[in-house]
């Protein structure tokens, strides 16, 4: 069974291949089998493998498996080698199994789409680089699927071409990311350097035994890994690309810029813990920027109105929990609440999608409303994902996962007070925004005509995902309750457990019951001002402080035009500067210093015979002169 | 016997390709030109008579038979050039021969 693992990011390729070869004169039924029957496949050997991998566990719980080799130079000798372990099962379960429904909500949100043919095609693209991303046993091959799968996030980015400010967003998305691809490319370099392979597991292995804690090359790969995380998973400072990438498809939204895609950056971190734990100031770093991160994108979902984009901070704000986990040691509650994540908010995004397409296209949440009678299956699925993303306590997943985070963010041996707060106060944001984006959109009057009710393709999808975000969060209970920890003993051979301050272990139940309360606090606040009284919503936006705030939230506090005055606008001034390109002056030069000497001597061609002669005679005589000078 | 000093010869061989470089010159008569070239070729047989008898040497005089040789052709080529270009332009100006200019 395990030799059949290269099968698994081998059929996205392979459906890839056939769709952009064929795919402009199959009829559409072929294509969407073709499109859907290969992620769907590897999804089922997916769940065999991991049914296999569970009951039968590997020596070393590891399965290795090396297809060819790469190439061979001077020693370096990657290969094209597939590991799987619990960390990357975790993965390619999430990718292949969401990413399988995606695709079958793909085939009816599409349906009417010219690209149809064009958008499996990037999507198996995508699946397949992914899966290349987590499977890979060497840094090279996992940034080959980095760099895949950034690739493919600019396609779909820009999959309706025709609208100018789609090619901007996707333009942006792919030259931010670049920005942290090439600090992490150069972190590999330095990898090599050191270690002279970059395998993955003998990195990890070597790296503890030569180098001390602290060291300083630790710290500088560290960091510049960190910054390919950052840029890959939309976190401070390279945040700006994820609200705008909401141009695309809202499939591909689910898909790329939620459930998968942004979480490399977690996977990266997780996947090379052993050097974060080498370098604590590194690590930290991580959990600041994750709790900072977290907050700021949290505000700035409070004031959008575009329903996907306040999805699109709400991503970035728990990928900052993420962040905030990986940060303080606790790798499998970074990795479970990826997991959640993945099916909450590809729940919320598919169902965000149903009601854009129901809806004409409409993403304004302001001009919704009143959808709960009209679209039940969706309401309902949407309120399931909008309370596991809210936190709301006992019943769904995503309190579970997000506890685990606050109370080792607190409580374990690298927590701090301060990193808990800032988790605490983003879950009270997250679940006044969450529940703000479901009164408006789903309460009060109607004010846009519902054009037809989703199909059955869209609503499945939307049902699975939904069992999943609540059930999911019982295979890993806290230990006052119920002590379920299937999930992280089943990472614990790859990811180290954090050890808990053991004086506040008793105390654990009153972090949980602040954490429920603040979720159900931040509800209450949603209930009270945007559909108890909108009069109260009103004389808040209106005053001016208010207002101030509003608009640089909902302009992403700024950034965007930060990074315009720092570096956009310097870069296009001294293009503006260098129009005539500084370097070819120097041959303009040269070529205007040949043209008058050809001038000049023009001249002496004048058909005049003794004129030649005169030439000829001069000549003669200096090179006699010369010659006969001592 | 007495022997001229060798500078005597090779000053008429130079006073003689001097005239006929400045006539050739100065002159526009392409006919005049060619005698010119004539002049000269014969200065330079001259500097090797000269030169053949001052070392007692038969290859001056051997030169000088190529020279003569070499003039000989090169009038009869140049003499049919100059039927051409009169023929052609109706002139022997050589200044008019500058119908390839630039």
């Amino acid at each position: 069974m395990e030799n059949l693992l290269w099968v698994i990011p081998a059929l996205p390729f392979a459906g890839a291949l056939l769709l952009i070869l064929l795919g402009g004169r199959l009829p559409r039924t072929v294509v969407s089998l073709i499109g859907v029957g290969s992620v769907g496949l590897s999804a089922v050997l997916t769940l065999l493998l991991g049914f296999q991998f569970l009951s039968d566990a590997p020596a070393g719980g590891v399965y290795r498996q090396e297809v060819w080799q790469w190439f061979n130079v001077a020693g370096f000798n990657p290969s094209i080698a597939f590991h799987l372990d619990a960390l990357s099962l975790v993965f390619i379960f999430v990718i292949t199994f969401v990413g399988f429904l995606i695709h079958l909500y793909s085939t009816a949100y599409m349906a009417e789409d010219e690209g149809f043919t064009r958008f499996f095609a990037y999507m198996n693209l995508f699946v397949g680089s992914m899966l290349v991303l987590v499977l890979a046993d060497n840094l090279l091959l996992l940034y080959l699927g980095w760099e895949g799968v950034g690739l493919c996030s600019y396609l779909l980015i820009g999959f309706w071409y025709k609208e100018p400010q789609n090619g901007y967003a996707a333009r942006k998305a792919f030259i931010i990311t670049r920005v942290g691809d090439t600090a992490m490319a150069i972190g590999l370099f330095m990898l090599f350097q050191y270690f002279g392979t970059l395998h993955i597991q003998t990195i990890s292995s070597e790296a503890t035994q030569a180098w001390p804690i602290g060291v300083q090359p630790a710290l500088i790969i560290a960091f510049l890994l960190l910054g390919g995380a950052v840029g890959k998973s939309g976190q401070l400072p390279l945040q700006t690309w994820l609200p705008d990438a909401m141009a695309g498809p809202t499939p591909v939204s689910a898909l790329i810029h939620a459930a998968t895609m942004v979480t490399a950056g977690v996977y990266l971190i997780a996947r090379m813990h052993v050097l974060f734990e080498l370098a604590p100031i590194a690590q930290f770093t991580v959990a600041v920027i994750g709790a900072v991160t977290l907050l700021l994108a949290g505000f700035s979902a409070l004031t959008q109105s575009d329903l996907k984009r306040v999805l699109a901070y709400s991503t970035i704000s728990q990928i900052g929990y993420m962040f905030l986990a990986l940060g303080v040691g606790a790798w499998s509650a970074g990795i479970f609440h990826f997991m959640i994540h993945a099916f909450f908010k590809a729940l919320l995004f598919l169902a965000a999608g149903a009601i854009i397409i129901s809806l004409h296209h409409e993403q304004n949440m302001f001009k919704m409303g009143g959808l709960k009678e009209k679209m039940p299956a969706v309401f309902w699925t949407f309120l399931i994902g909008a309370a596991s993303l809210a936190a709301l306590p006992l019943v769904t997943a995503g309190f579970y996962s997000k506890d685990q985070i606050l109370w080792l963010a607190l409580a374990g041996e690298r927590g701090n007070i301060w990193l808990y707060l800032a988790g605490l106060v983003g879950a009270f944001i997250t679940a006044i925004y969450t529940f703000r984006m479901v009164f408006i959109t789903f309460f009060g009057e109607a004010k846009t005509h519902l054009e037809h009710p989703p199909g059955k393709l869209i609503v499945l999808p939307l049902v699975v995902l939904a069992v999943l975000s609540t059930v999911a969060g019982f295979i890993e209970l806290p230990h006052n309750f119920g002590h379920v920890v299937l999930f992280s003993s089943f990472l614990s051979p790859v990811l180290p457990n954090l050890p808990v301050n053991e004086s506040m272990v008793p105390s654990e139940w009153m972090f949980q019951a602040i954490a429920a309360a603040f979720s159900l606090a931040g509800v209450f606040v949603a209930y009270l001002v945007y559909l108890k009284r909108p009069a109260l919503h009103e004389s808040i936006r209106n005053s001016g402080v208010a207002m101030a705030l509003h608009r640089f939230w909902y302009s992403g506090w700024g950034f965007d035009r930060l990074y315009d005055k720092l570096f956009v606008q310097p870069f296009v001034y001294m293009a503006t500067l260098n129009k005539n390109d500084f370097i070819d002056s120097f041959y303009h030069l040269l070529t205007h210093i040949a043209r008058m000497l050809n001038r000049g001597m023009a001249h002496t061609q004048s058909g005049i015979l003794r004129w030649y002669m005169m030439g000829v005679v001069v000549g003669a005589l200096v090179i006699i002169t010369i010659s006969l000078l001592p | 016997m007495t022997t001229l000093p060798m500078e005597y010869g090779l000053l008429l061989a130079g006073i003689l390709f001097v005239i006929g470089l400045v006539s050739l010159l100065i002159r526009r008569n392409i006919i005049f030109m060619l005698i010119s070239v004539e002049i000269m070729l014969n200065a330079a047989g001259l500097a090797f008579i000269v030169a053949g008898a001052r070392w007692a040497q038969a290859d001056g005089q051997v030169m000088f038979i190529f020279i003569v040789t070499m003039a000989a052709a090169e009038v009869s080529v140049g003499l049919a050039l100059i039927l051409q270009l009169y023929h052609n332009l109706k002139t022997l100006d050589s200044d008019a021969a500058n119908l390839m200019y630039g």
